[in-house]
């Protein structure tokens, strides 16, 4: 492309987070030339937050477990709309990722005989989740980065891409910018794999770091291809609440898997109060018995602490509106309590929660060996995303690939804690392999340069209007709160349709943001340039909420409380119109194989 | 706590700059990431900070505040003498790419040079066994964030710029994970020597005492490699540090 700075790849993987590396790694070990972008520096993508653990049947804690089990809580957690081809695939294949993570070089926490140790976590029948402290995310992006670096893939960091460019159907290319000297670049591809992962900076409250402004869901959008289950968001229960500069940091669930409980003002455990029915069997009714599963009693079943995310999130709300909250608006999550059960119990919090203890020494001046936590929910995770095959990880949109966070199907209504991972790990590999495929017998194609042109002229106009204009900061402040308080925990129809009200209105200003200085490094300017993306993530949950006139996983309605047996029937689908706005559709969900419907029936 | 605080940030590219004061509110529990956030979108729109998870957990945004190596986003305020203007300037060891931001990319290029880890054939069951005590030795390096704080105090970098010689701290605690992995079959000793420059380093220690991490550094990585080296080949501050603790069988 004249006049840009062009690279060609025959694979180019956007996104450097566990299943953008996994990908690059898998395209190129097929001998295809692998570019790699990414908008922050290597190794410090999102992926690098991650704390409990990374979910896969190795049965080395409980032999119990089988990719069966792990594919029933799946489901059962997903309630039953995830696509199940992608959750078989992911059961079955997890263990071997995880192995091969240890082939190069990682080091898992050990049981007594050496081998991978495995954890609880919400939702999972047994101790499942592979480990290293409460720094398991850090130490999965470090073994795929130092693993990948010495495979022959091409790295662009901090590299922002803006467009995907199509030729005819398929797509050829991408736009972007670079951070350091705000310089446009081309990338031309047989095949592109977006692994971007989530959209939580659309919420005020949210565990999510800068990057994560939706776009591989809006690029995917932009370019034809169907987003899928956006009304289904991730409140994680415990985010911190207090001081309010750390308001919603993630508090691992791993606090409660090594038995921490929740407890309101009033001293009361009151996750007791309110077990759903499809759980009943398999949680624990007494505090005795619910401490003995988290010790590894095999005949014990789980605390109500363990209750899937979205249901303890509600648990939470419902405790601090009926005035039973902590001073600053959250609950109590205590872990100090196991002192009185172990006898070098604080030093045992220490060496489980080593991250968790300095976050709150250094954040929040409390030591959690000695005091409970203040927890309250914080948007986490987005299940919707770019609908794809499950087995090739391919868009409605030809040589477009989508994989982790940034995909929609293997989590259905409410991701399990730990899925993550491994879902990065098993869809990251298949879409570097089927993208290698797709490129393998395929000519570069043309790059538009109209469509170039174009987004150039476009992405300079905030400077234009230099800062006369509106500042970005508050567009997006105003999306976010307009997100937080109309389209959050609790939803209804009337509120739903006032934020669609101020989408528009932010749209609208969001055209005449303006900022000053150069191009060189210029937070404001990036700024301004995510608002497209945020705008149109939210558009799309937001309808999908409304739409969805039920109340299932991560997404309740107080004006339809219940969940819908008819709804259990369809995914809802969005795609761009050519005018502009936005379509809806419901996807009827294919029929379950009679094999995996009995796994479900067996494990019910 | 003090209702604003002056901040005394450094401005510029690599044609100059100079400090820049901002004074902004301050609220109980923030952090001077926050202070820097809030100045960023109520003054300074295109003030260029880098940063990622706000929880130290990612290694992003380190800098210099008041002079000492510090990750910003667990620097509380309240440790700070807010009386006086808390200066925030860049890691001056590396390049500056504009503001707080610096030109990161030699450590990439550094770790690059150094052999990646080469699994010992499996067990016969396809897996291998570890001790815990043994992955607990190795899991102290593998803590690294990558802020590249130590290596921003390591004189040997910061004030030689031995950067073509010494691949610094960071890929001393790397290359020790490596080397200490019951698993890694490959050998790293002689590159150790001849090829990342362990015998530049001469325990001082600064760069253990900045780690965010707590890694020890010094003590568990680069003098234990030391030795290893020393065993194998020669170097004199392994040596002399030997005969003072009294061992002298070198
Ligand atoms: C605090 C926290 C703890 C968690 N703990 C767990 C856990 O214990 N277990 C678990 O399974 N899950 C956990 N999760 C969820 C899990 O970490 C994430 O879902 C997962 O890491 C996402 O990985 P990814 O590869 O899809 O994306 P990421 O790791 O977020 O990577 C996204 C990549 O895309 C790049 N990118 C984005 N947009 C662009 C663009 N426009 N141009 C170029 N590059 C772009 C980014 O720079 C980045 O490199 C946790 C999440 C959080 C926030
Ligand atoms: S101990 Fe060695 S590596 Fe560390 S700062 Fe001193 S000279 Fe540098
Ligand atoms: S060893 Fe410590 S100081 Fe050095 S890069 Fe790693 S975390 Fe930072
Ligand atoms: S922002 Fe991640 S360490 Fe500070």
């Amino acid at each position: 492309m004249p006049g840009y700075d062009t690279s060609e790849h025959d694979v180019l993987v956007i996104g450097a987070g566990g299943a953008g590396l996994r990908a690059a790694i898998e395209a190129s070990a097929r001998g295809a030339r692998v570019g790699l972008v990414c908008k922050s520096l290597l190794g410090k993508a999102h992926t690098v937050m991650a704390e409990g653990g990374i979910a896969a049947a190795l049965a080395n804690v409980d032999d119990r477990d089988n990719w069966q089990v792990h594919f029933a809580d799946t489901m059962r957690g997903g309630q039953y709309v995830n696509n199940w081809r992608m959750a078989e695939l992911h059961a079955k294949e997890a263990p071997d990722r995880v192995r091969e993570l240890e082939r190069w070089g990682a080091v898992f926490d050990r049981t007594d005989d050496g081998r991978i140790l495995q954890r609880n976590f919400g939702g999972h029948r047994y101790p499942r989740l592979a480990h290293v402290g409460d720094r398991t995310g850090l130490e999965m992006i470090r073994t795929l980065q130092d693993h990948g670096i010495h495979q022959g893939i091409d790295v662009h960091m901090e590299c922002t891409i803006v467009r995907l460019l199509k030729d005819g159907g398929r797509v050829t290319g991408a736009f972007g910018y670079e951070r350091e000297r705000g310089r446009f670049r081309v990338f031309r591809a047989k095949a592109i794999v977006l692994a971007t992962g989530g959209i939580g900076r659309a919420f005020r409250i949210t565990s999510n770091s800068w990057e994560y402004t939706g776009d591989g869901h809006t690029l995917a959008y932009d370019a034809g291809a169907e987003l899928m289950d956006m009304e289904f968001v991730q409140f994680h229960p415990t985010g911190m609440v207090w001081p309010p500069s750390v308001r919603g940091i993630l508090v691992t669930e791993g606090v409660r898997g090594e038995g921490g409980v929740l407890l309101n003002s009033e001293g009361r455990r009151f996750m007791f109060d309110d077990i759903p029915e499809n759980y009943r069997s398999q949680t624990a009714d007494n505090a005795e018995e619910g401490w003995r599963y988290t010790q590894g009693d095999r005949s014990a079943r789980r605390p109500p602490e363990l209750l899937t995310r979205d249901h303890v999130s509600r648990c939470i709300m419902r405790e601090v509106r009926a005035g039973r909250g902590s001073p600053h608006g959250g609950v109590y999550l205590d872990i100090s309590w196991i002192k009185s059960r172990l006898p070098s119990g604080a030093e045992h919090i220490r060496k489980k929660l080593p991250s968790m203890y300095h976050q709150f020494k250094q954040l929040a001046d409390l030591d959690i060996t000695d005091a409970p936590m203040e927890v309250g929910p914080t948007t986490h995770y987005v299940m919707g995303g770019v609908r794809v095959d499950g087995d090739t990880q391919m868009s409605s949109v030809p040589g477009l690939f989508a994989a982790g966070e940034c995909a929609a199907g293997i989590n259905g209504a409410n991701r399990l804690g730990g899925n993550s991972l491994s879902d990065l790990l098993v869809f990251g590999k298949r879409a570097g392999e089927h993208a290698a495929d797709y490129a393998a017998g395929r000519q570069l194609g043309e790059v538009p340069a109209p469509e170039v042109e174009e987004s150039a002229r476009r992405a300079l106009e905030p400077f234009e209007r230099g800062t006369g204009g509106e500042g970005p900061y508050q567009v997006q402040y105003a999306l976010q709160d307009a997100m937080q308080d109309l389209v959050g925990i609790v939803r209804n129809e009337p509120e739903m349709r006032r934020a669609l009200d101020v989408l528009a209105d932010l749209r609208a200003r969001a055209a005449q943001v303006g900022v000053g200085g150069h191009r060189e490094y210029n937070p404001a300017w990036h700024a301004a340039l995510d608002l497209h993306n945020l705008l149109t993530v939210s558009e799309a949950v937001t309808r999908s909420a409304i739409e969805r006139q039920e109340s299932r996983g991560g997404h309740f309605r107080d004006d339809f409380p219940e969940k819908d047996p008819a709804c259990a029937t369809f995914n809802l689908v969005v795609r761009r119109n050519d005018d502009g706005s936005m379509q809806m559709s419901r996807v009827p969900i294919p029929r379950m194989p009679d094999e995996l419907r009995r796994v479900i029936e067996d494990m019910k | 706590m003090a209702e604003s605080a002056t901040f005394r940030i450094w401005r510029g590219d690599t044609a100059g700059g100079g400090f820049q004061d901002y004074t902004t509110s301050v609220s109980e529990g923030m952090v001077v990431l926050d202070a820097v956030h809030q100045i960023q979108a109520q003054q300074a729109g295109d003030l260029a900070v880098r940063w990622n998870c706000k929880a130290g957990k990612c290694g992003s945004c380190s800098a210099e505040v008041n002079g000492n190596p510090r990750l910003m986003c667990m620097t509380r305020l309240n440790q700070l003498d807010l009386s006086a203007p808390v200066t925030v300037e860049p890691m001056r060891a590396f390049p500056l790419v504009r503001d707080l931001v610096t030109d990161v990319s030699w450590n990439y290029r550094a770790k690059q040079g150094i052999r990646p880890f080469r699994a010992r054939p499996a067990g016969a069951d396809g897996t291998w066994r570890m001790a815990q005590v043994d992955a607990e030795r190795v899991q102290e390096f593998r803590k690294c964030i990558e802020c590249f704080l130590c290596q921003d105090v390591c004189h040997v970098l910061r004030d030689h710029r031995m950067f073509d010689d010494f691949a610094g701290p960071r890929h001393m605690v790397y290359a020790a994970a490596l080397e200490m992995n019951p698993l890694d079959a490959d050998d790293r000793v002689r590159d150790l020597r001849a090829r990342h420059g362990i015998g530049y380093c001469n325990i001082t220690k600064c760069c253990t005492k900045v780690c965010p991490e707590g890694i020890t550094i010094t003590d568990n990585a680069i003098i234990p490699l030391k030795e290893r080296v020393v065993d194998r080949l020669y170097d004199p501050v392994t040596r002399l540090l030997r005969l003072l603790r009294g061992g002298g069988d070198v």
